[in-house]
């Protein structure tokens, strides 16, 4: 079974990783419904996908509601059919120490980075159930299993999700499903854009690569455990980080 | 218009895979009929798609056998 003509979910696709796996995945055949926090940016998801030839178009989403996920999921399968790759991409960081972490940085990234997982996993498992097949891909961190310096709130949602991507495997194996989560290193997107020149030069020292990965080389990754040569593969983090977190 | 109780095992049938003519209303779907809890839950999905209802968690867990998923039916039209 490929996945040409199959309905491929990407949250936060508007640009960095997202972009590129729903692109990697429209390149496979799949049908892909992008999604964005913003009208503006839903339609430069349609907009992105035509240009490149691929089938499908951008939805306005907000993975922190379960209301948006609901609508979004039922306007796919409306639309297209009940998506059976799910892409779980959108995230945030709110970085601080913790002794001055907020409250309210605390919550919000556990609900955008983990709480959504639940929420969009919920929503698209009965179609993935009645199919007898299902692709969910997460993506995680390498700070999931590394730590990192102010990021106690983002370290903990993406070993959270860890967790989540390996009980969701086990409970949903008998029904082809398979679950597994991509744990990227230093990525050159917006989100490492803003890192300051100094830190940027230390971090390159602890990267056996020697370089920031690119969006295309996560999504390689992603498209990869989507695919049905990865159809044996569940539970699983692929590490893909140049290097700086062999074990 | 088939009868509720042919539509219940009709989806019972779909759902776990037996055929109908081994279903009776007597079959319990884990001891009979070889439902994982999986099962059961998808079982539950289905009958509400099918009578357009919604079944809450403490009586899903009531309905352990065919004529209890017709018994529920019958009573919530
Ligand atoms: N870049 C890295 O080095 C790196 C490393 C490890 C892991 N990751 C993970 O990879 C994923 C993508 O990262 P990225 O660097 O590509 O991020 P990015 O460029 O900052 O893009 C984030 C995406 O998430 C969407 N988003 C944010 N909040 C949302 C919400 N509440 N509801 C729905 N969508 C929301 C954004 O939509 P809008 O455009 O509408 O704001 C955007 O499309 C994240 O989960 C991140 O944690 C990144």
């Amino acid at each position: 079974m490929s996945i040409e003509g199959k309905v491929a979910l990407v949250t936060g696709a508007s640009r960095g990783i997202g972009r590129a796996t729903a692109y990697a995945l429209g390149k496979m055949g799949a049908i892909v419904v992008g999604t964005a926090t913003s009208e503006s940016g839903a339609q430069s998801i349609s907009e992105g996908l035509a240009e490149q030839g691929y089938k499908g178009k951008g939805y306005v989403l907000n993975v922190t509601s379960q209301e948006s996920v609901d609508s979004v999921v039922k306007a796919i399968t409306e639309e297209f059919s009940a998506p059976l790759i799910v892409i779980n991409n959108a995230g945030i960081t709110q970085d601080n120490l913790l002794m001055r972490m907020k409250e309210d940085e605390w919550d919000s990234v556990i609900d955008t980075n983990l709480k959504s997982v639940y929420r969009i996993a919920k929503a698209t498992m009965r179609g993935m159930t009645k199919a007898r097949w299902g692709r969910i891909v997460n993506i995680s961190s390498v700070v999931a299993t590394m730590g990192n310096m102010g990021q106690s709130n983002y370290a903990a949602a993406k070993a959270g999700m860890e967790g989540f991507t390996r009980a969701m495997a086990r409970e949903v194996a008998s029904r082809n499903i398979t679950v597994n989560a991509v744990a990227p290193g230093f990525i050159a997107t917006d989100m490492t854009h803003a890192l300051p020149e100094e830190q940027h030069k230390a971090l390159l020292t602890q990267i056996p690569l020697a370089r920031l990965g690119q969006p295309e080389e996560i999504a390689n990754a992603v498209a990869f455990l989507a695919s049905e040569g990865a159809s044996y593969i569940t539970g699983e983090t692929l590490q893909v980080n140049g290097g700086m977190n062999m074990r | 218009m088939s009868t509720i109780e042919e539509r219940v095992k009709k989806i019972v049938s779909e759902q776990l895979g037996v055929k109908e003519e081994e279903i009776t209303n007597a079959s319990s779907f884990v001891d009979d009929l070889g439902a994982d809890s999986l099962d059961t839950v998808e079982l539950v999905m289905a009958l509400e798609e099918e009578f357009e209802t919604e079944i809450p968690d403490e009586e899903a867990e009531k309905i352990t056998t065919v004529q209890e998923a017709i018994d529920y039916v019958v009573s919530h039209q």
